[in-house]
């Protein structure tokens, strides 16, 4: 790819990522006061995070066994409470010490 | 959860920084996948300083290296990017209402899937001091692992990178697990929410959607049923149905 071409592209793909973001936000100043509404904005963080993880999350690593182990380690570290990078980090080492562990049995 | 803290330009710095750690495996990743794939060393750096978003730019690179056209670039990425309407629309009820149309410019940029899920977990309205605390540490850390990844691409272990890939899905499992323990309401929305993303994933007409229309649809969808049968009257979740801990 030439480098014009590039930097045409990656101009493309800058503003398809702002104006998602930018639209909302700079029109959108009033007060929503339907509940339903303003109800479904609130939940709305965590029905798209949870559709955005699962089953997504099975097929973010090498093999489907190491990130079942780190997915299964991340939910019992959030469920207690952990923080976001305690989540991050103890998912991230369960993943390193399954495939470590798949590789010595293979 | 934070209570009652006040929104300082350092308290966003403060919540930034699990962001920011949790962005460094990823934007690494993508550094060094774009170098790998052939891409000059300079390029995923200004598309990390440029776009600001995860799956976004991981799309973008296959698609140019694929050799796709500009129109399929933007169109796919568009779709992906769909889900930072409702994000922004989410926020939009959350910014303090006085604030100037160029300072919501400014936070327009940042409103990452992760910074949104952040903030909107704060109690107050928010300002734009803390904005742009918890921008500026979570931008940092996602420019800098690009740089890191895109410098060191042949350097770390496969095995390594293929752990980094679970890093971001662990930061969002510990934003939505706490709420989803604690409110029958959000229980119930994640695991709708999850139900449908499974269906989109594999079962037949329906895996053909992207997954940018998936996630738009289950979030739709799982979350109106929640504004349905639990209508919240206040700005937080407190109100809703807590289930017995």
């Amino acid at each position: 790819m030439k480098t014009e071409m590039l930097i045409i592209a990656i101009l493309v793909m800058a503003t398809v990522t702002y104006l998602p973001r930018v639209l909302p936000l700079a029109l959108f100043k009033r007060k929503i006061q339907n509940p339903f509404v303003r109800s479904f904005l609130l939940y709305m963080p965590y029905g798209i995070l949870a559709a955005m993880i699962f089953p997504a999350v099975f097929f973010s690593t090498n093999s489907i066994i190491s990130a079942i182990c780190g997915a299964v380690i991340s939910l019992i570290l959030a469920w207690n409470k952990r923080g976001l990078l305690t989540v991050a980090i103890g998912g991230t080492l369960a993943v390193l010490i399954a495939e470590w562990v798949l590789m010595l049995v293979k | 959860m934070s209570d009652n803290k006040k929104l300082t330009f350092s308290a966003g710095l403060k919540d930034g920084i699990p962001i920011a750690l949790g962005y460094l495996s990823v934007s690494f990743a993508f550094g060094m996948s774009a170098v790998s794939k052939g891409f000059p060393l300079w390029s995923p750096v200004v598309i990390s300083l440029s776009n600001f978003t995860g799956t976004g730019q991981f799309v973008g690179v296959d698609l140019m290296a694929a050799g796709a056209g500009l129109l399929e670039i933007a169109f796919t990425l568009l779709i992906i990017n769909l889900r930072y309407l409702l994000m922004s629309l989410s926020l939009s009820q959350r910014l303090e209402p006085n604030m100037s149309l160029l300072k919501r410019l400014a936070i327009a940029f940042g409103n990452t899937d992760e910074i949104f899920a952040v903030s909107m977990q704060q109690k107050d309205l928010l300002n734009y001091k803390y904005m742009f605390g918890i921008i500026l540490s979570s931008y940092f850390g996602w420019v800098s692992g690009t740089v890191a990844g895109a410098c060191a691409s042949n350097l770390l272990p496969a095995m390594i990178c293929s752990a980094l890939g679970i890093a971001v899905y662990s930061m969002f499992i510990a934003i939505i697990v706490p709420p989803a323990r604690k409110y029958w309401s959000v229980l119930q929305i994640v695991a709708i929410a999850i139900g449908l993303s499974c269906v989109f994933y594999w079962i037949p007409p329906f895996n053909k959607l992207s997954s940018g229309w998936a996630i738009i649809i289950c979030g739709v969808i799982s979350s109106a049923y929640g504004a349905y049968r639990f209508p919240l009257k206040s700005d937080n979740l407190e109100e809703g149905v807590q289930n017995e801990n």
